[in-house]
């Protein structure tokens, strides 16, 4: 193996790990805010890890620029989606479940 | 004009490097195309410095820089909370304040909480951001303000 080969497994296994670790979060946190923040690793390192990965597989051809591009749009269109899908919660109605210290938000929808 | 000058650079980069086929015909479609999507932009008025932010450009690498930091430490972070189990977070929800003077000031401000795993903006006001946090650390260290700082500096 080459060493940027093996740099790239090695990114590549790191991005499994984290995605990996994503989904676990995902399934084991109790509500849908929290189980965000879980998807949130997968949206962003777990990501960028991977196509970075991939990048240093492609070497200087036309694909890293596809791979760079893929990167960019996912880096700024991913936090637009998951405020649109969090609102949506919080404008349903739902009560995130916190520590139970501080009373949950002071604004929106929920019991006040 | 230096905003449609940016955003014809930026088209015809994406077209060239999704191309691959740089035949006379082909490159000459990408021309059409390139100015049929200027043009319907500059109708429904999206040209601007809102979607162009050609005045950040030069304080914007610094400013990725240290999000980047920020973004692999709380992914760590969040990494740890996600295998020890629902026994390791303790969720907030708070409204925190956005001290940015302009639109796209407070939306790099709520996408950066948002990048940022552990944080998550649900709602952006005037000058606050509802803010769900997996974490109390993640909350206080959300509110000491650095991050609003700096999004606050990047609009000067």
């Amino acid at each position: 193996m080459s060493p940027l080969e093996i740099i790239s497994a090695v990114l590549l296994a790191i991005g499994s790990f984290l995605v990996l670790s994503g989904a676990i979060g995902l399934l084991r946190f109790p509500d849908v805010y929290s189980r965000m923040h879980a998807a949130g690793i997968t949206d962003t390192l777990g990501a960028v890890a991977i196509l970075l990965g991939l990048m240093f597989l492609a070497g200087w051809t036309l694909v890293l620029a596809k791979l760079i591009m893929i990167l960019l749009f996912l880096l700024l269109t991913g936090p637009t989606a998951s405020h649109t899908l969090g609102k949506a919660a919080w404008k349903s109605g739902l009560q995130p479940l916190t520590d139970g210290r501080e009373p949950a938000g002071d604004s929106g929808k929920g019991a006040e | 004009m230096k905003h449609t000058a940016s955003v014809t650079l930026v088209l015809t980069a994406i077209w060239l490097a999704n191309s691959g086929h740089y035949t006379a015909l082909l490159l000459g479609f990408g021309v059409v195309s390139i100015a049929l999507v200027v043009w319907i932009g500059h109708r429904m008025d999206v040209v601007d410095h809102e979607s162009q932010p050609l005045h950040l450009t030069g304080k914007l690498p610094g400013y990725y820089l240290w999000l980047l930091k920020n973004i692999i430490a709380s992914n760590i972070d969040v990494v740890r909370r996600a295998w020890v189990g629902p026994s390791a977070i303790s969720p907030q929800f708070e409204t925190v304040p956005a001290d940015q003077k302009t639109d796209i000031g407070r939306v790099i401000y709520a996408n950066s909480i948002n990048l940022t795993p552990g944080t998550l903006s649900v709602e952006v006001g005037e000058d606050t951001i509802l803010v769900h946090s997996l974490t109390r650390e993640g909350m206080v260290s959300l509110k000491s303000g650095e991050m609003n700082r700096r999004v606050c500096g990047l609009e000067e």
